[in-house]
């Protein structure tokens, strides 16, 4: 029996479910079990390592623990300052560097692909270089701002204040370009007759960039920031090989702590409360952002 | 042809069944380990496969395994601090019996040996593993710039007594601040490179010297668990001020996240006069010295009382193992006195009475006195199932305190009791 002759008989919606059942059935399996699971879980005192012990139901106590636990609301501090700086740079930055890269010159295209090159690394790698990087003995950082202004020795990963500062220059060098490509897209979107009015109008270099440029880059700049704050809200690999979340806890970000409550302490139960916290955290900042931007892009 | 294919795929299983998998951390002596493995595999033909995994990772990686009751080790030396999970939650077998069929019997190896790294409930008379690897963490240093006679005259005309092995902290702390920014051969040098490590277990090794030196005691010795007064008692907030000073004082540059290579490297690489280190790496720190360089060896200073910081591991067989017959075979022929011999002999550290009491091991090498020294004062941190949960709030406070200079060593102290409080009493033991 062909191919054809047997799917003859099938339906649009069938053949649709045919299509989609694989992903739909993976989804289910691999993102929404764990969650309902992780949810269940979050209302009990589970550990996962002690074999046996049945996980008893504690209602909103783990919840209420998380919430009232001063280091959790340290390491959410921790997480958004985080965030604020890195993505205030990015944006920044990646705005600027979209900007330049837009015009034409000679060059354009070797440049464009030097600035990509730091996101293509793995986060864990650029984490465990930047070590060597910061190192105050060797480290090329050190040496160069020292070229520029001479602060002696200083550790960029062993001091509180410092520390902070170096996680956040590590990530913005890191994805400062995925914000540049985005803008740089949004801003190739621009149709130059816009510019060619403005002309007409004798429109300023800055008049244009304000009320040209920036409006119609905006949506993209917002964009790209919504998947960098979604990334930088979980971001682990690159602090744990950069600072371990130290020195003490200084740059200890909410889903390192995530990890060591789940899978070093093993409090399950405690650690799905806490995820379940975070999901929903991100989910609404995630949702509120969204309508957020879509009312930006109507005007 | 179907003959040939039977007995092809019989062999096939034949020769996967006389195989066992030996999981530990990725160091030094593992590479002696394996070495030495050669002769057991040509005495009874059982091949054995090594995983090896870093040790920032090893814990990680260890208890993960047992905990989701895997296959992949038959074998695994386990860190000290792992026995007590390992018999509460069943993940390594119960030896007493093997060990009395086999007549191998614990008063053969070293009292501390057999107490850290065999029993659960600790000192009583259930053995989980059988003493592979003994360690405590020691001290090594330069000893060829020691000998200089300009250094030697310019620190005691400094200190009034002799440059030389530090009889305590306080002498230890002299000459790693003597060393500290001095420039010897054209070269900025520095003090100590000590154990400040954040992510695993680091930091808690290093001040734990300190802190069992001074006389610090984990709890009541009359009443288990309670910790006030003990833990925080005035010596131990003493000896984790000190650190905190040697920290400051003594380190190199950027020595602010650093364990068992990080201390090693900035030792060979010549930036330091003493390093922290476990007796694991002087074999390879030994026979490493070159260049003018000339290391010595040195137990763990006393302060208030001798005490030095246990390492080493035991090894135990897999309770989830299908091959549990296979792994005993090679615990047996580990205990063996003459294997234990050659165990040493290839830079392992043997718990072996046999070994250990054979009247030319202290001079064996330059590093072996220093051991049975060691051995001998040996305390280590909590061995209870829920020593992870134990290790992470120490290694919080006291990197926050040592390193990031937060607080003081009191508050330090007084926040990781509260937080093992809260440890034992979801497991009941409060």
């Amino acid at each position: 029996m062909s191919v054809k002759k047997k799917f003859k008989g099938l339906s649009d919606k069938a053949v649709g479910w045919l299509f989609i059942g694989p992903t739909v059935l993976l989804l289910l399996a691999i993102n929404i079990y764990p969650l309902v699971y992780a949810i269940k879980m979050s209302f009990t005192n589970f550990y996962a390592n002690k074999i046996g012990r049945e996980p008893q139901f504690v209602g909103l106590k783990n919840y209420i623990k998380v919430l009232n636990k001063e280091a959790i609301w340290e390491k959410m501090q921790v997480t958004a300052s985080f965030m604020f700086w890195t993505l205030l740079l990015q944006a920044i930055i990646g705005l600027g560097l979209a900007l330049l890269l837009n015009r034409k010159f000679k060059g354009n295209e070797l440049l464009t692909t030097l600035i990509v090159l730091p996101m293509m690394l793995s986060p864990a790698v650029v984490g465990v270089f930047w070590t060597y990087l910061y190192n105050p003995q060797v480290g090329l950082f050190n040496y160069v701002v020292n070229f520029f202004y001479d602060l002696g020795s200083f550790d960029m990963i062993g001091s509180s204040t410092l520390a902070p500062w170096a996680i956040v220059i590590v990530d913005t060098w890191m994805w400062t370009p995925f914000t540049m490509l985005i803008c740089l897209a949004g801003l190739r979107s621009v149709p130059n007759y816009l510019y060619e009015a403005a002309e007409v109008d004798r429109a300023s270099k800055w008049q244009q960039f304000i009320y040209i440029t920036l409006p119609s880059v905006l949506p993209f700049l917002l964009l790209a920031l919504l998947f960098r704050g979604i990334e930088n809200f979980k971001m682990f690999d690159m602090v744990v090989e950069l600072t371990s979340g130290g020195p003490g806890s200084a740059t200890e970000l909410a889903s390192i702590n995530l990890k060591r409550e789940a899978f070093e302490k093993w409090k399950t139960g405690y650690s799905s409360a806490f995820a379940v916290i975070l999901f929903v955290t991100i989910f609404g900042f995630g949702n509120v952002y969204v309508k957020v931007m879509n009312k930006i892009k109507e005007r | 042809m179907i003959l040939l294919f039977v007995s092809l795929f019989s062999f096939s299983v034949n020769s996967n069944a006389k195989s066992i998998t030996l999981g530990w951390a990725a160091w030094d002596p593992a590479n002696a380990l394996q070495e030495l493995t050669k002769e057991f595999t040509a005495e009874t033909g059982i091949e054995v496969n090594f995983e090896f995994v870093p040790w920032p990772n090893f814990a990680d990686r260890m208890l993960n395994e047992l905990n989701n009751k895997g296959k992949t080790f038959d074998l695994l030396i386990g860190d000290s601090q792992w026995i007590g999970a390992g018999a509460v939650y069943g993940h390594y077998v119960k030896l007493n019996d093997f060990f009395d069929k086999e007549g191998i019997s614990m008063s053969d190896f070293s009292p501390a040996t057999v107490y850290a790294y065999s029993t659960w409930p600790k000192g009583s008379k259930n053995y989980y593993a059988l003493p592979a690897m003994g360690d405590a963490l020691a001290w090594a240093y330069r000893k060829d710039w020691f000998d200089r006679p300009e250094l030697r005259s310019e620190f005691k005309k400094k200190h009034g007594y002799d440059l030389g092995v530090p009889a305590n902290w306080n002498q230890l702390h002299d000459m790693c601040k003597f060393f500290q920014g001095r420039e010897i051969d054209g070269q900025k040098r520095y003090g100590a490179a000590i154990n400040t490590e954040r992510g695993s277990e680091g930091i808690t090794m290093g001040v734990t010297a300190a802190m069992y030196a001074w006389g610090m005691e984990y709890e009541n010795p009359n009443k288990p668990y309670d910790m006030e007064g003990y833990f925080n008692s005035p010596q131990a907030v003493e000896a984790v001020e000190f650190y905190r000073k040697l920290y400051e004082d003594c380190a190199p540059p950027g020595h602010s996240d650093a364990y068992m290579v990080a201390n090693l490297d900035a030792y060979k690489s010549g930036q330091v006069a003493f390093q922290m280190n476990w007796y694991a790496f002087w074999p390879g720190v030994s026979k490493e010295d070159s260049d003018g360089r000339v290391s010595g060896f040195f137990a763990n200073p006393k302060q208030n009382v001798a005490a030095a910081t246990l390492g080493g591991q035991g090894i135990s067989v897999v309770k989830y193992s299908d091959k549990q017959d296979l792994a005993l075979e090679y615990i047996k022929w580990f205990a063996r006195p003459d294997v234990q011999q050659k165990w040493w002999d290839l830079g392992g550290y043997s718990c072996h009475n046999d070994v250990l009491n054979s009247p030319s091991f202290p001079t064996s090498t330059v590093y072996a006195q220093g051991f049975l020294d060691s051995m001998g004062i040996v305390k280590d941190f909590w061995q209870e199932p829920t020593f992870v949960e134990l290790m992470l709030p120490m290694q919080e406070a006291i990197h926050d305190y040592v390193v990031n200079g937060k607080g003081t060593a009191k508050e330090a102290l007084d926040k990781i009791i509260a937080e093992w409080v809260e440890v034992f009493e979801a497991d009941g033991k409060l």
